[in-house]
């Protein structure tokens, strides 16, 4: 069993710390008085800054301290929260991610400069910053005893730092005690031996000095002592006044510091009662899981077959068993939105910064729960559908007035779940998509025949189309035309559909539909020559025969009348060249790729399957038909057909057959 | 050419003296790779032919639970193919393909034995009188009277000039 590794692990938290920072922080954008908030990302701040400096993140702990400072200062209410210091955190908080994930990185320039921000959104609050220089408050004079557990080196905590927090609180002297320290040959180099006493004359409350020391409280011995408060700035302190510190009152004080804080954390432990475990565990105890259900079905196919009714019931069981498993493992990977939605709110508040527009960002659905793999790369996409809306849906405020529109426009993301499929939908009330302006796109740039019939429906999934862009203007926000075909690329590759509606003037509506977990899919079983394929069933439309006359009168043509409307379709034999004789009834499985519908002609249908997903090798990354794989009841592998390329696929066959032929 | 092959067979031994493999045979050659790449050896299993893939790996099978794709060096040296026989097994390997482990069968005709190779026996492949490709083997090492060759796997597996097994071009 291998340790993780702490700094990987102090990423983690860090990344976590920021997060919690940045949502702190935006709240408090929408209302500046909030005390809590402030609490919050000062809290934050402050574990980011002593464990930064824990870990050797020193650049990290020494910019985050400036920030930390800032927030200190209005939590003590010397200077408001204003707007501007907000965005200057938020800013200075990207640029703490920057320092935790290269460390060594050059940082230093924007360190600089965002720290004259920060002082400038200070200062710019009010003349409050020069208030404590003005009214300095009563410095009192602290003796302070502590000692490290012997171990503590050993564990990872640096004393020194722990004595540079205490230089910073004020007037610090400190006296190295090394009496402790044992003869060289018993010497353990590891071990910690020395305890310090330190003499500090500060302004700060007594809490401060308990908040230098509270990543070790629970193990160290601390005792502190007020010896006098004085009024005006310290004049040298006599070493005399260490000798004349009284130890047993000390001991008493040791004992309160250190009981205090225990209680707290073991009621924050129990609140919070969560286990981190690494995704790839869980991705591996996902596949155990898949194997057990695999090896269940070829157990229950046994039991089955034999007349053994103790044999059936154990297979039953089994059955139970492994599929509550797996619903209780899809569970486990669900993770609720909310990480994702919380993203943008950062980013529409930067949007509104760079367009000068007012935008308000609505969300609904946090705690819809999605498979995480799909969130993450879902977090793109919605980028740039969000970037989309701000950019070109919304208008500017002054149109927005003119149109009798409220002057802030909104965007509305919302989460739910319906039938095995979460649907996020991003909506503005903007101007809405304008189609004829689409539609001219399109047909220049030859994606239509001119005066093509198309639906509302097809004319917008033009817009995902890759280089479409009827932005005038190419703007630092969008307008390149790369952004939507992203879009529409990754939402393919997690197998969901995209929905565009518009309204002329009343804004618009995309709505992305995606299944809820990557793992394990819904697929019809069928037969084509001797192999089995699994058609994933949320593309399939219906299933027909394909009627011997048809068959034979579609020789030259490969397409059938289904209600009225033709239907191209591709027989799977001869794509896949398996070199068997058609079936007497072969069947056509309908699918729709979002845009068209095709029929594939197979030569059974087996049935429906749930089908545990398995990626296919690097050694077959350039087959493109196929998504994945599967293991079936008997143990052999079915391929999972990816229906988008496989239309693909399809299509270029026939151009070769008409160019040869 | 002849520099180049005689690179990779001193990478392979690595100043090695000896080096254990596992020695097999196809279509009456003996092979041989390092035994520590070698994961399992399988009975013949059903294999499920993906269309439209290199024929080299044109089918994959059930590997405990996994979908591994299954090779046939054969292919590779151009060799006839032989039916299967009471001895034919898969040998499950995981080599290195850009950076990552991958699992692959390979079929062969039969597996003889886990046995020790000198290095002192080893000659690089001879640029004439062999038909196939040098660059797809490390070395030969001579036994006995004979020669076990030790093919080349990575260059094989990422060799892309493979034909495909649809051969759309030909539609």
């Amino acid at each position: 069993m291998s340790f993780p590794d702490p700094i990987a692990v102090f990423r983690t938290e860090a990344a976590e710390l920021l997060e919690q920072i940045e949502a702190g922080l935006l709240d408090l954008n929408v209302n500046l008085g909030d005390k809590d908030q402030v609490d919050a990302v000062f809290r934050g701040l402050h574990t980011l800054k002593g464990s930064g400096a824990m870990f050797g993140f020193e650049a990290l702990a020494a910019f985050t301290h400036h920030c930390e400072t800032a927030f200190d200062r209005v939590r003590k209410g010397e200077v408001p929260a204003t707007h501007a210091l907000v965005t200057a955190v938020l800013e200075a908080k990207d640029h703490m991610r920057a320092l935790v994930e290269t460390p060594s990185g050059d940082h230093e320039a924007m360190s600089e400069a965002l720290l004259v921000n920060l002082r400038r959104a200070v200062d710019g609050g009010g003349d409050a910053a020069t208030a404590p220089a003005a009214a300095p408050p009563a410095q009192t004079l602290y003796k302070i005893r502590f000692s490290l557990p012997q171990n503590a080196m050993a564990n990872g905590t640096n004393p020194l730092p722990l004595l540079d927090e205490l230089r910073d609180l004020g007037t610090c002297r400190i006296v190295a005690d090394r009496s402790g320290i044992p003869s060289l040959d018993e010497l353990v180099p590891t071990d910690l031996h020395i305890s310090w006493d330190v003499e500090l004359l500060t302004a700060e409350p007594r809490s401060a000095i308990d908040d230098v020391f509270i990543f070790v409280m629970d193990d160290m011995e601390l005792t502190v002592e007020e010896i006098a408060a004085q009024a005006q700035a310290p004049a040298v302190i006599a070493p005399a006044s260490v000798a004349a510190a009284p130890v047993a009152a000390a001991a008493v004080v040791s004992a309160a510091a250190a009981s205090a804080p225990a209680p707290v954390d073991a009621k924050t432990a129990k609140a919070n009662e969560n286990v981190r475990v690494p995704a790839e565990k869980l991705d591996e105890l996902m596949d155990r899981v898949g194997e057990l259900v695999i090896a269940q079905s070829r157990l229950s196919q046994l039991a089955g077959g034999s007349g053994d009714l103790t044999l059936r019931a154990v297979s039953e069981d089994v059955e139970r068993l492994s599929g509550e498993l797996r619903d209780t493992m899809m569970v486990l990977r669900m993770v609720p939105v909310t990480h994702l939605f919380s993203r943008f709110r950062r980013l529409v508040h930067d949007l509104a910064n760079e367009t000068g527009k007012r935008i308000e960002l609505i969300t609904e659905g946090e705690t819809t729960e999605v498979d995480k793999s799909v969130i993450e790369r879902l977090a793109d996409p919605l980028v740039h559908l969000v970037r989309n809306s701000c950019d070109h849906g919304l208008e500017t405020a002054d149109e927005r007035l003119a149109t009798g529109k409220t002057e802030a426009g909104h965007i509305h993301l919302s989460a739910r779940q319906q039938a095995g499929e979460v649907i996020i939908t991003i909506k503005d009330d903007g101007r809405g998509i304008n189609k004829d302006r689409v539609r001219a796109k399109a047909e220049s740039s030859g994606l239509i025949a001119a005066n093509a019939s198309l639906t509302d429906q097809e004319l917008y999934q033009l817009i995902f189309q890759p280089g479409f862009s009827t932005a005038s203007e190419v703007t630092n926000l969008s307008g390149r035309g790369v952004g939507m075909d992203v879009v529409k690329r990754t939402i393919d590759a997690l197998r969901g559909t995209i929905n565009v509606v518009s309204r002329p003037g009343e804004g618009s509506e995309i709505s992305l539909a995606i299944p809820l977990t990557l793992a394990i899919i819904d697929g019809l079983l069928v037969r084509v020559g001797n192999a089995r394929y699994v058609i994933p069933l949320s593309a399939v439309e219906e299933c027909l025969e394909l009627s011997v006359e048809e068959d034979m009168r579609s020789r030259g043509r490969s397409f059938i009348s289904l209600r009225d409307s033709l239907v191209p379709f591709l027989r799977l034999r001869d794509l896949f060249r398996t070199g068997t004789k058609p079936d007497q009834f072969q069947k056509v499985v309908v699918i729709s790729t979002g845009s068209e519908r095709v029929g594939l002609v197979v030569d059974q249908i087996i049935g429906d399957h749930q089908t545990v997903i398995k990626g296919m090798s690097k050694l077959h990354h350039d087959v493109a038909t196929f998504s994945g794989a599967t293991i079936l009841g008997d143990g052999d592998v079915a391929l999972i057909l990816d229906v988008g390329h496989l239309v693909a696929e399809g299509q270029q066959q026939e151009a070769h057959l008409r160019a040869a032929g | 050419m002849n520099q180049v092959v005689r690179k990779l067979s001193e990478d392979l031994w690595q100043g090695r003296d000896e080096l254990e493999v596992l020695t097999f045979e196809i279509a009456g050659e003996t092979f041989a790779l390092e035994a520590f790449i070698v994961q399992e050896i399988l009975d013949l299993l059903p294999e499920t032919s993906v269309p439209g893939a290199k024929a080299f790996v044109g089918s994959v099978i059930n590997f405990r639970g996994k979908v591994i794709p299954l090779a046939d060096i054969r292919l590779a040296f151009g060799m006839e193919a032989t039916k299967p026989t009471i001895d034919s097994r898969i040998i499950v390997i995981v080599i290195e393909i850009d950076g990552e482990p991958v699992l692959a069968g390979i079929r062969t005709d039969k597996v003889n034995e886990v046995t020790t190779l000198l290095q002192s026996a080893n000659e690089p492949p001879p640029s004439v009188g062999m038909r196939w490709r040098p660059d797809f083997i490390n070395c030969l090492v001579k036994r006995g009277s004979e020669f076990i060759i030790l093919p080349n796997l990575q260059v094989i597996f990422s060799a892309r000039h493979e034909h495909s097994a649809t051969a759309s071009t030909h539609g």
